[in-house]
C-alpha cells in the first residue's frame, strides 16, 4: 500500500476504495450503478494518478479489443494498472473485454494485450451465430471465493465474439459451452475476471460484484500452483 | 446451453412507456423507469428501449431516462432513437445502456453501423428494421420492404438485401420488425423472421406482433429468432389480461424452448 492509501486506511479503517476503470471503449457507469445499488463505495477513475490510491480495481468493457488496448495506452493507464495489479496484487476483476486483455494476444484486430494472464483470445467459430449474445450457464471448476455463493449452471449475460484460452487450467474457475466450451470465467493469483457482464446478470452477477468486494487474495484463496508463495 | 431472450420493448416519449398499434394511436402506460424496475424484479432477460420521436424531432436522444433506467436495471438494456454518430453512441453507453440501436438513420448512413462497431465492437450494435409485406417485385426481391420514420418512409430496399448489408457492415443483431404485425397481438410474421434468420450468422430478435405464448413460442423455434421482443402482452392497457415473465418463461419452458430459469430469491 502506498502512502495516500494508508492515509486513508487510518482514517477510514473500514472503507476500501474499488475504482472503476473509465476509458472510451468502456462502460464504467453501469458498473457504478451496480456497487452503488449494493452500497459498495467506488469511483470512476480515468487518471494515472488516481490508480495510486485504489485497493481493488475493476476493467469493465464492451468494446473492442483493439480500442480497449489503444484507449488504455493513450490515456497512460497500462502502465500503472500493470504496476498495481502485479507488483502490488492489488485484487482485480476484469470484465468481458476486460478479461479478453488480460490475455497476451487477441486474434481481433491482431491485437497485442496486457499478458497479465498466460494465453491468447480467439474468434467463435462460424458454426455457431456470432457474436453469442444471450444468458447462458456457467459450470464452475473448482472452490474459489468468488463464486462461494454462485450456484453451479447459473444463467450470466454473455455478449462475445471471441474467448479466451488460458495457457493454464489452472487459471479457468468457470467454463460454458456455446458450440464448443470456453473459459467464462478466469482466477488467476490476485486477478479474477469474467467473460459475462456480471453488472448485468441480475441477482447473480450482483453477488459475483459482491464476492469481489470482500475478496482477499491475501488469505490463500488463489488456485492451486498458480501462486509464487 | 445459451437460452432464448424475452426483450421487453419500451416505446418512449418524455420518459413514459407509450403503446401504439402498427406504429400509431400511442397511449401512456407508465414512467419507464418504474416499468423498467418492475421487469428487472420480473427477471425479464433484456430490455429495449426506443426514443421513438427523438428522430423526427431532430433532438438528441433523452439521456436523462436512459440514465435513470439503468439505475434501476441490471439485466441489459439496449437504447435506439435519434443516433446520428459515434459520439452520441459513446453517450447513450456512457448513460448506462449496453447496446445501440440504429434503424432510420442508418438507412440515412449506412455508415454509422461500421463507425460503431469498430469504436465499440459488433456487438454493441443492433440493426433494427421495420418490414413491410408488399409483394415479390423487380427490386424486392424478399417481397418484403424497409420503413423508415416510424413505419411512414418507404426506401424501396429489400428487407433481405439490407440485413445482409448491416451484417457485413458489423451489426452484431438484427431486430425484425413486421410493420403488419406491430401491436396487433397476431404473432410475429415468421416468413421474414426465418427468412432473415437464414440470411445472416448474427443473432435475430423477432419483434412485432406477440399476443400469446404460442407467438412467442413460435417465433424462437419455426422463426428462427433467437430472442423475442415482447411488449403489449406483458402492460398494454389495450389487453384484457397482461402476463408475468415468470409465467411467460414457464410456458416457453413447458413447450421445450430453453429459457434462463426464473431464480427464487
Amino acid at each position: 500500500m502506498n502512502l495516500s492509501g494508508i492515509a486513508r486506511a487510518l482514517h477510514y479503517p473500514q472503507i476500501l476504495m474499488i475504482g472503476i476503470i473509465d476509458y472510451r471503449a468502456g462502460n464504467a457507469p453501469s458498473v457504478g450503478y451496480a456497487l452503488t445499488r449494493l452500497g459498495i463505495e467506488h469511483e470512476l477513475v480515468d487518471t494515472p494518478e488516481r490508480i495510486e490510491t485504489l485497493d481493488r480495481i475493476i476493467l469493465p468493457g464492451v468494446g473492442a479489443a483493439r480500442a480497449t488496448i489503444d484507449s488504455l495506452e493513450s490515456s497512460g493507464l497500462v502502465e500503472p494498472l500493470t504496476r498495481r495489479v502485479r507488483d502490488d496484487r492489488v485484487p482485480f476483476l476484469g470484465i468481458c473485454i476486460g478479461l479478453q486483455v488480460l490475455f497476451e494476444h487477441s486474434e481481433e484486430s491482431d491485437t497485442a494485450c496486457l499478458g497479465w494472464v498466460p494465453g491468447e483470445v480467439r474468434k467463435f467459430p462460424d458454426t455457431a451465430r456470432v457474436p453469442q449474445i444471450g444468458w447462458n450457464s456457467v459450470q464452475l471448476q473448482r472452490e474459489h471465493p468468488l463464486t462461494a455463493s454462485f450456484p453451479d449452471g447459473g444463467h450470466c449475460y454473455f455478449v462475445n465474439s471471441y474467448y479466451a484460452v488460458p495457457a493454464s487450467d489452472d487459471d479457468v474457475l468457470g467454463r460454458t459451452d456455446y458450440g464448443l466450451e470456453f473459459c467464462s470465467v478466469v482466477a488467476h493469483d490476485n486477478i479474477v475476471a469474467t467473460q459475462f457482464h456480471a453488472e448485468k446478470s441480475g441477482p447473480l452477477g450482483l453477488g459475483l460484484l459482491t464476492a469481489f468486494a470482500e475478496w482477499d487474495p491475501a488469505s490463500g484463496d488463489s488456485a492451486p500452483g498458480d501462486s509464487a508463495c | 446451453m445459451l437460452t432464448k431472450r424475452l426483450i421487453a420493448c419500451f416505446d418512449v416519449v418524455d420518459g413514459r412507456v407509450t403503446k401504439a398499434q402498427q406504429f400509431q394511436d400511442n397511449i401512456d402506460v407508465a414512467p419507464a423507469e418504474e416499468l423498467a424496475q418492475r421487469l428487472y424484479e420480473d427477471q425479464i432477460d433484456e430490455i429495449v428501449f426506443y426514443d421513438i420521436t427523438a428522430s423526427a424531432q431532430r433532438r438528441k436522444i433523452d439521456l436523462d431516462t436512459v440514465r435513470k433506467v439503468a439505475q434501476h436495471v441490471f439485466v441489459p438494456f439496449t437504447v435506439g432513437g435519434g443516433i446520428r454518430s459515434v459520439d452520441d453512441m459513446f453517450e447513450v453507453l456512457k448513460a448506462g445502456a449496453e447496446k445501440i440501436s440504429v434503424d432510420s438513420m442508418a438507412v440515412r448512413n449506412p455508415d454509422i453501423i461500421r463507425q460503431g462497431a469498430d469504436a465499440f465492437g459488433r456487438q454493441c450494435v443492433v440493426l433494427s428494421t421495420q418490414v413491410k409485406h408488399v409483394g415479390v417485385s423487380n427490386g424486392l426481391p424478399s417481397g418484403y420492404e424497409v420503413f423508415i420514420d416510424g413505419a411512414r418512409e418507404p426506401t424501396g430496399m429489400d428487407a433481405l438485401d439490407w440485413v445482409r448489408r448491416g451484417e457485413d457492415l458489423g451489426a452484431g443483431e438484427i431486430v425484425v420488425n413486421s410493420i403488419d404485425r406491430d401491436g396487433t397481438a397476431s404473432g410475429y410474421d415468421l416468413d421474414i423472421t426465418s427468412a432473415v434468420a437464414a440470411s445472416v450468422n448474427v443473432p435475430v430478435i423477432a419483434s412485432g406482433g406477440a399476443g400469446t405464448v404460442d407467438h412467442i413460442a413460435a417465433g424462437l423455434t419455426e422463426g428462427g429468432a433467437q430472442a423475442a421482443i415482447i411488449s403489449s402482452i406483458l402492460y398494454s392497457p389495450r389487453l384484457e389480461r397482461n402476463l408475468g415473465v415468470r409465467e411467460l418463461k414457464e410456458a416457453l419452458a413447458a413447450r421445450d424452448v430453453p429459457m434462463r430459469p426464473y431464480l427464487e430469491t
